[in-house]
């Protein structure tokens, strides 16, 4: 009877909500034209607040010379210094480091076949020896050691944060809102408080680096363990296990596979820092890249970058190999390989002590200066052939979507804007939808930057509109083929960690100074994450499902529409999150290649100090921005879920 | 199976008895480092003009004073940071920054000026030189109204538009637009970059566009851009921020060094305070590096062997 009454409330309810919605949106066009130009809350470029300018001189309070931020400071420092000592820098009065490449080759292959498995072996061996053939080498021993320490530290702090918020809610709840911050601030805003509290050096730089990346592997350890079903829980309990027991012997063990994708996403961030750290002379491949850009040399910058990509897929396929491998001892044959492997290493480590050839990387056979040449030449071709055609889309676009849609946002009152907002909210999400959309309003408008937080936000939903159809379509392909899936990962971990800045010139040469080139840019960058997280959530979509579904005459649309993406619902809702995240993150790239508004607040705030206030403001309000978003769109999809677990009742009976 | 493996066991050895030729680690002579000069760090600002003066200055120092120069890759602001933290001694360009200047040499007292380098900076607004053939009189900003609805972009609004740049630099140019009545709107770029790809883009595929620039700059060796004429600069016309009618003033580029670093008696600092070129000399070098693609120090090594007797004032050995 339940099922019934409520099937009924819901065949009464949708058509109108929908209708409502569409009546709001009327309504807000209609009081548009009426309204047009009151209270939009204008701020000139070299315009400040009070708050601003409270914020500017207050900057730099925060723990200068502070003994608790020195002691980070000093281990931190010498952590990275001992690695570079290690790997890349000349040290202890010799004119190589500790390891030359053959022992650092040697190591790294080893390590990857005794976690992992030989072919991740294999492909460990080829891509190191393959950034030193492009003659970066040294570069390459630096951004190693920088990401290996920034990754360390991340874990030492995120693996038992993340197990806190996965055993208790309220901790969960703070972690959520905390990481969101962590994510969402640009860098760009505490990367110069940063160099004050921990000096010019590597400690600014792996603590900026640390910021950004640690948040995927807190919130993937709390997903997983959240996810160890509670009869594992009960059943250890009910045999007399202490909570440590349980952790250890169950709840770890357990959520094992997804803690190593927390891992490996966090890797990820961190090689995509490597860039910006470098604007605080952090060395490594990251100082090759912003070098060529100053003379726009697109060539050498995607030499540069693509050692990156490498480094990135290489660390990716070993740490995923050896989360999948099984935990056993070992039997006597693997025992006596491994210890085998382990004379050959020592012994590559000894001569890449001893002589200069195995010590620093034969430079005589350099691939590098012809990466850079052909990828140039690509870039002029490309530039040539589409110039005329992408101008004509860029235009477009603008003219017929971004245009309109930040004329409403911008020209309206902000009390309309808001007004209007909260009521989508509550319509979409109810009551957990619109009261922080109101909460991160109200902040908007304290912020200062309104109006420019209303242009971001326009370019903001068209980008991830685009990221969310591309990434679902991609997505659904990958995770339906295999094949596919395999040539298109390396294609998605290139555009995850290729710096933005090394494609943003050719960007450029496309489409202009525009918006429309940041829109573009941030769709490159969101796109990998969003894909690789549908095709995983297709993927697991149990086999006897789709076939039971194929067995009784489905079409691939009817399989794919109603049985894959229904039950794939809670990994979509994740990448939509993930891919409005990701744009969130590209705002400020975006202000370097003409978007304005936000992003170019933030850089500005960066460059010059009587602006710092602002441009902390600014990266505030994308914080706000991206909180509110996502609050509203997770709240819609717990709404539908809701609906169409009904209507699924309804179907059957 | 098992020949697989004697041959894997043979190789291992042939490539480690092989192995053992070749040059030992430590065998070549190192250079010694210097005593009475000691380490300083020098920022060097991501343009490619300032890194001819740091190219130079380290060279001299290096060769000629035996110093250990430590480069720190570091945006301006950052660099200001620096003097007070102890990590950076040695500014070798500062384009005014008259709000820094204040606080850390006049309040802080942590910082000291050490002179101009020479080199004159250049602020304006600037076009493509196709355009300068094309409309000969665009040079001129009475003319400019005439010629708005050329620069009509996707981002101006209806309006001209006049591309901003790198937001490390000063402008003026929401007020001279306001002031002077132009039917134009400021669109910020946002970078160097993005300006640089436009004035490439606008001269090759004869686009119009109209930008805010700045010499000298190594891309004025690609091309030759064309200032507009504002009117002229005079002392004090930009007093009021909001009421400025006139070009930017022409800029002093000075150097600016930690007050420890001045206070050292280091004969470096001497090099810092006497080095002085021109414009000319600090192209030449920009050139090297980033259109020959010559590195900094071999750059540097050219330069200084065909112009010893600059080198040798700076030395004080005249």
């Amino acid at each position: 009877m339940a099922a019934i009454t409520s099937d009924l409330e819901v065949e009464v309810r949708r058509p109108r909500r929908s209708v409502v919605v569409g009546v709001l949106l009327v309504v807000w066009v209609a009081a548009y034209f009426v309204l047009r130009g009151i209270d939009t809350l204008v701020l000139g470029g070299q315009e400040t607040t009070s708050l601003h300018r409270w914020l500017t001189e207050h900057r730099d309070d925060v723990g200068q010379g502070n003994a608790f931020f020195d002691a980070i400071r000093i281990v931190v420092d010498h952590f990275v210094v001992l690695l570079q000592n290690l790997i890349s820098q000349p040290s202890f009065d010799r004119p190589v480091p500790v390891i030359g490449w053959l022992g650092v080759v040697a190591i790294a292959a080893y390590c990857a076949w005794a976690f992992g498995n030989w072919k991740v072996a294999v492909l460990t061996a080829a891509g190191l020896g393959f950034v030193g053939l492009q003659g970066l080498w040294q570069e390459s021993m630096d951004t190693l050691a920088l990401t290996v320490a920034a990754v360390l530290l991340s874990l030492l702090v995120a693996i038992p944060l993340g197990i806190w918020a996965g055993l208790s809610n309220r901790a969960f709840r703070v972690a959520t809102l905390a990481l969101d911050l962590m994510q969402t601030l640009p860098t760009f805003v505490y990367l110069a408080p940063l160099t004050l509290f921990f000096a010019i050096g590597p400690a600014a730089a792996t603590i900026a680096t640390l910021i950004y990346a640690a948040p995927p592997a807190v919130r993937l350890t709390a997903h997983a363990i959240r996810s160890v079903p509670p009869e594992s829980v009960e059943a250890a309990r009910s045999l007399g296990s202490t909570r440590g027991q349980t952790l250890l012997k169950v709840l770890l063990p357990m959520s094992r596979s997804t803690v190593v994708v927390g891992i490996n996403q966090t890797i990820m961030a961190a090689l995509s820092m490597v860039t910006v750290a470098a604007l605080i002379d952090a060395p490594g491949l990251g100082q090759t890249v912003l070098k060529a850009l100053q003379t726009l040399d697109v060539g050498v910058a995607f030499n540069a970058g693509l050692a990156i990509v490498v480094i990135a897929i290489v660390l990716d396929r070993v740490t995923t190999a050896a989360g999948d491998r099984p935990w056993r001892t070992a039997s006597v044959r693997r025992k006596v390989l491994l210890g085998a492997g382990a004379v050959a290493v020592l012994v590559a480590v000894w001569f890449s002590r001893t002589y200069v050839w195995a010590a620093e990387f034969p430079s005589d056979v350099n691939v590098g200066s012809r990466i850079a040449v052909v990828a140039s030449d690509v870039t002029a071709w490309v530039q040539d052939v589409f110039g005329g055609f992408t101008y004509g889309v860029r235009d477009a676009v603008t003219i017929g979507l971004l245009n309109p849609l930040e004329g409403l946002l911008t020209g309206s009152p902000w009390w309309l804007v808001s007004a209007v907002v909260v009521a989508l909210a509550f319509l979409l999400g109810g009551w957990r939808g619109a009261v922080p959309a109101a909460v991160c309003l109200g902040l908007l408008v304290a912020t200062g930057v309104w109006q420019d937080s209303m242009v971001t936000l326009a370019s903001t939903l068209l980008a991830t509109v685009v990221v969310v159809a591309v990434g679902l379509a991609l997505g659904v392909w990958a995770g339906r083929n295999h094949r596919v899936d395999i040539w298109i990962r390396p294609v998605l971990d290139a555009g995850q960690t290729m710096p933005p800045f090394v494609y943003l010139v050719p960007f450029l040469a496309l489409f202009g100074t525009s918006r429309f080139t940041a829109i573009a840019a941030a769709v490159v960058f969101a796109v990998p994450v969003t894909t690789k997280i549908v095709a995983d959530g297709i993927k697991a979509v149990p086999v006897v499902t789709v076939e039971a579904a194929n067995s009784v005459g489905s079409s691939t649309w009817q399989v794919i529409s109603k049985v894959q993406l229904p039950v794939a619902r809670r990994a979509i809702t994740l990448a939509v999150n993930q891919g409005l995240i990701y744009v969130l993150s590209m705002v400020v790239c975006g202000g370097l290649v003409g978007a304005g508004a936000l992003g170019y607040d933030v850089v500005a705030g960066f460059a010059q100090s009587e602006l710092y206030g602002k441009g902390l403001a600014a990266g505030l309000a994308i914080v706000l921005l991206g909180v509110m978003l996502d609050r509203i769109t997770q709240a819609a999809a717990r709404r539908t879920q809701n609906f169409q677990g009904v209507q699924g009742r309804g179907d059957k009976r | 199976m098992k020949k697989l493996r004697y041959a894997g066991v043979l190789t291992a050895v042939a490539l480690a008895v092989a192995g053992c030729g070749g040059e030992k680690v430590g065998s070549q002579p190192q250079p010694s480092a210097g005593k009475e000069c000691g380490t300083f760090n020098l920022t060097v600002s991501p343009w490619v003009g300032y890194e001819a003066n740091a190219a130079v200055v380290a060279y001299v120092a290096t060769k000629d004073l035996g110093c250990k120069v430590v480069k720190k890759n570091l945006k301006e602001e950052i660099a200001w940071q620096g003097f007070a933290t102890g990590e950076v001694d040695v500014n070798l360009e500062n384009w005014g920054h008259e709000d820094l200047k204040k606080k850390y040499i006049e309040t802080d007292k942590v910082a000291v000026e050490a002179g101009s380098t020479g080199v004159k900076g250049v602020i304006g607004w600037y076009v493509p030189p196709w355009m300068a053939a094309k409309y000969p009189d665009i040079t001129d900003y009475k003319n400019l109204n005439k010629y708005a609805a050329l620069f009509k972009t996707s981002e101006s609004g209806g309006k001209g538009q006049l591309l901003d740049g790198d937001p490390s630099y000063v402008t003026n140019d929401e007020a001279l637009v306001k002031n002077l009545a132009l039917n134009y709107k400021v669109v910020q770029s946002g970078s160097e970059t993005a300006l640089i790809q436009a004035f490439r883009d606008a001269e090759k595929n004869k686009r119009p566009l109209l930008a805010y620039f700045y010499e000298p700059q190594w891309f004025f060796n690609e091309i030759k851009l064309v200032k507009v004429n504002l009117p002229a600069y005079k002392a004090g016309c930009d007093a009021v921020p909001a009421k400025i009618a006139c070009d930017y003033p022409p800029y002093d580029l000075d150097k600016i060094v930690s007050k420890k670093f001045a206070d050292s008696g280091s004969p470096a600092y001497d090099l810092v305070k006497n080095f002085q070129w021109t414009n000319e000399d600090q192209n030449a070098v920009a050139r090297m590096i980033a259109v020959d693609k010559l590195t900094p120090d071999q750059a540097a090594e050219k330069w200084v062997k065909s112009n010893e007797s600059k080198v040798n004032t700076w030395l004080g050995r005249s």
